[in-house]
């Protein structure tokens, strides 16, 4: 005879159904940052899933927002997508008003202030904010999904951030190293590193892979830059 | 005897308990007065597939709308034609559909309306509903579904999709429900082997493939079915109720150990 | 003008010792001062036919329009303040969503009718609003069956074969009243529709103006157009003709 109650046919269960419903979804992929003296590189693999399934191996997950500043998310993308809307037309609000582009530092400051606007009801996304700051440096901003704020040098975030994070200490944080060089990092070093560190997320975390989209921002603009990750 | 005690309140009546807090009268507002909204489908359709080819979107889902395990309702399209250079095809619930279907019929009707000849583009149409998908999740109340938006966009095809949170994405093949995990796979590999994009006869037969794989495998499935095409010359069209073939002589080789 | 009213047309909501709402009367006179516009109902459907006074060389051709969509089978087309006639159009198509949204079909003429004029009926009843100053002519073919209504300031509405509002409603009205409307089709009503706004037209007072024609019929199968390019071409040819014809035998009488 069948159980009254079957955990695996669910079909024949006497109880009554619940299926309680969950506004935010975890649509996987990390983004990782990079800062140097004069130029950031800024990478987010392009899968975009939910558990087991891929829904396009071609999602862009970098926003421009204005010719010195990327933002980069993971996490829940129907966030992802309001939020990112909204700071495009509060970018070009923040022109027309003051006739001038947003600065970068301006930008962190008020993702930080969106971001805990919704304190109660918080947009479930991991924000790598990366442009260059007044000075012309290369500066990164990391957030909480609630809207702390922190500026570092190099940050890795998404579903492999705590997977790459301690890589990146080690290998530009330079932490626990006997020999610890004073020179700061090299465009080209940086940009080895990323692709280095997106090729092992691939390894061990699913939702990262398909394709990596770079963004390098130097004082003369944003490059592109793509390279292929494992796509299984 | 008059007694003036008779009709008088009791002593002390409306003041506080000893140890509690002043009964305000008038009407008290409990805490708990909330709204519960709909948290789970009710009749729902199974998997749409979709997928762009060289000249234009094929988007095909069956009749069925289930009731629980229940096949309930078996004649119940689920292809709009929104207007001549847009299809809309939904999974998920069936009312909460009817009702998106509804308000798009009647968006089309205001447009008309105008008569300034400005049409809805496919792009527009599918940001828009992000857009309604969204705020109903905010409110905690959403539209069940599952939508897929076909059409032809400045000469090129264009297909995206959006679920019940707003979750949106465009893709060259879009599959929701199980065919998600069923056909999707079978549908990147085909796109994949082959270089340049698909044909016409090469998307449809592949959506037939699927189709059938799906009846075989997806118990709520249906093998009758519609299909929705836009393509750059033949213009919209709706093809069906179309019967998907079936062969189930396997079966009768397979033994149950 | 200005004794006429003694007082009593200061606010919609009183009426003078004569049994009179003056702020009424003076929305009339508001719809008295623009172009024509006329409706006839044939066997087949129903013609809306607008006289668009053109006030200056710098519109463009084609704004302004006086016939509008109200729904796929309903057209409305109106005389008087345009702003105001925008605000019923607003609300004849919420109206006509609404039916939809609740009934599954289209709004049946009548009922819409009730719906706009009992609304245009209310701004004539309370001291704080002023009446509509614009008549609306609602038209539809449904069913296989072409109703026609005409809605006053007033928020008065009647049913017509034929009618006629704005500047010339009187000879425009003398015009119809010539048609044998009963055994004609939408095709012959729409030459006649255009020879009549021409010949109500006053050249010496307005110089400009744009005819405007549309048609809910069984030819656009029961939907609110314009009329074809075509159709219209045609109509217009054909009404000039006529007033040429016209002044020909006018100055031959001379």
């Amino acid at each position: 005879m069948f159980a009254t109650e079957n955990a695996y046919y669910p079909d024949y269960s006497t109880k009554p159904i619940q299926h309680s419903f969950s506004p935010y979804a975890d649509n996987g992929g990390s983004v990782v940052a990079i800062a140097g003296d004069d130029f950031v590189v800024v990478g987010a693999d392009t899968r975009l899933s939910a558990g087991f399934s891929i829904y396009t191996r071609e999602q862009n997950k970098l926003f421009p927002l204005s010719n010195t500043t990327v933002l980069g998310c993971s996490g829940c993308w129907c966030d992802t997508l309001t939020l990112t809307r909204i700071l495009k037309s509060r970018m070009q609000m923040y022109h027309q008003e003051h006739n001038k582009v947003m600065s970068t530092t301006a930008c962190a400051q008020m993702l930080s202030t969106m971001l805990y606007y919704k304190r109660f009801f918080p947009y479930y996304i991991s924000n790598i904010l990366v442009g260059l700051d007044n000075e012309g440096k290369g500066c990164i901003y990391s957030y909480d999904p609630i809207g702390h704020c922190e500026k570092t040098t190099y940050r890795a975030g998404g579903s492999a951030g705590a997977l790459l994070q301690p890589l990146l200490d080690n290998q530009i944080g330079q932490k626990n190293l006997t020999k610890v060089s004073a020179e700061s990092i090299t465009q080209e070093k940086a940009l080895a590193i990323l692709k280095d560190v997106f090729i092992s997320a691939a390894e061990r975390d699913i939702y990262t892979g398909d394709n990596v989209m770079i963004n390098i921002i130097t004082k003369d603009g944003i490059k592109e830059d793509n390279f292929e990750l494992r796509k299984d | 005897m008059f007694d003036p005690m008779a009709n008088a309140p009791p002593l002390w009546s409306n003041g506080p308990t000893p140890g509690s807090f002043y009964n305000f009268p008038g009407p008290q507002t409990k805490p708990n007065d909330h709204f519960t909204h709909s948290q789970s489908p009710v009749t729902t359709a199974t998997s749409i597939v979709a997928l762009a080819y060289d000249k234009g979107i094929m988007i095909a889902g069956d009749l069925l709308a289930s009731y629980g395990s229940l096949a309930r309702y078996r004649n119940c399209p689920r292809i709009m034609e929104v207007n001549d250079n847009i299809l809309l095809g939904a999974g998920g619930d069936y009312a909460d559909f009817q009702y998106v279907k509804s308000f798009i019929e009647q968006k089309i009707i205001d447009e008309e309306c105008l008569d300034d000849g400005i049409k809805l583009k496919p792009k527009s149409l599918y940001c828009w509903l992000t857009r309604v998908m969204y705020q109903r999740r905010n409110k905690f109340d959403p539209l069940w579904n599952n939508l897929v938006i076909g059409g032809i966009q400045d000469g090129t095809p264009f297909l995206g999709t959006v679920d019940k949170l707003g979750t949106a994405y465009t893709d060259r093949a879009i599959c929701t429900g199980y065919g998600a995990h069923i056909a999707l796979p079978m549908i990147r590999d085909a796109i994949e082997k082959k270089a340049q994009p698909l044909t016409q006869a090469e998307a449809r037969a592949l959506i037939e493939k699927s189709l059938e794989v799906l009846f075989y495998r997806d118990a709520r499935s249906y093998p009758k079915y519609q299909l929705g095409i836009i393509d750059q010359d033949e213009g919209v069209k709706i093809e069906g109720p179309l019967s998907v073939s079936q062969n189930w002589n396997i079966a009768t080789i397979i033994k149950s150990v | 003008m200005s004794s006429i009213g003694t007082g009593y047309d200061l606010s919609a909501s009183q009426f003078s010792p004569d049994g009179r709402v003056f702020q009424v009367e003076y929305a009339m006179k508001a719809v008295e001062n623009s172009g024509t516009v006329i409706g006839l109902k044939g066997t087949d459907g129903i013609v809306l036919a607008a006289e668009k006074l053109i006030l200056s060389k710098l519109h463009e051709p084609s704004t302004n329009r006086r016939i509008f969509n109200i729904d796929r089978h309903i057209g409305m087309a109106f005389s008087g303040l345009i702003a105001d006639a925008r605000q019923i159009v607003e609300i004849a198509r919420k109206e006509a969503a609404n039916y939809r949204s609740q009934y599954g079909t289209n709004i049946p003429l009548k009922y819409l009718n009730d719906r706009v004029s009992m609304y245009m009926h209310a701004y004539t009843l309370y001291s704080a609003v002023r009446p509509y100053g614009c008549s609306v002519i609602l038209a539809s073919y449904d069913e296989n069956e072409p109703q026609m209504y005409l809605i006053d300031p007033s928020g008065v509405s009647y049913g017509f074969h034929g009618c006629a509002t704005g500047k010339a409603k009187q000879s425009a009205k003398t015009e119809i009243e010539k048609l044998k409307l009963g055994n004609m089709t939408c095709k012959d009503i729409v030459k006649e529709a255009a020879k009549i706004i021409y010949i109500v037209h006053d050249e010496l007072k307005d110089k400009n103006f744009e005819l405007e024609l549309s048609w809910v019929c069984k030819d656009s199968n029961g939907l609110h157009v314009k009329v074809p390019e075509s159709v219209y071409a045609d109509a217009e040819r054909a009404a000039k003709q006529a007033m040429e014809a016209d002044s020909e035998s006018d100055t031959e009488d001379m």
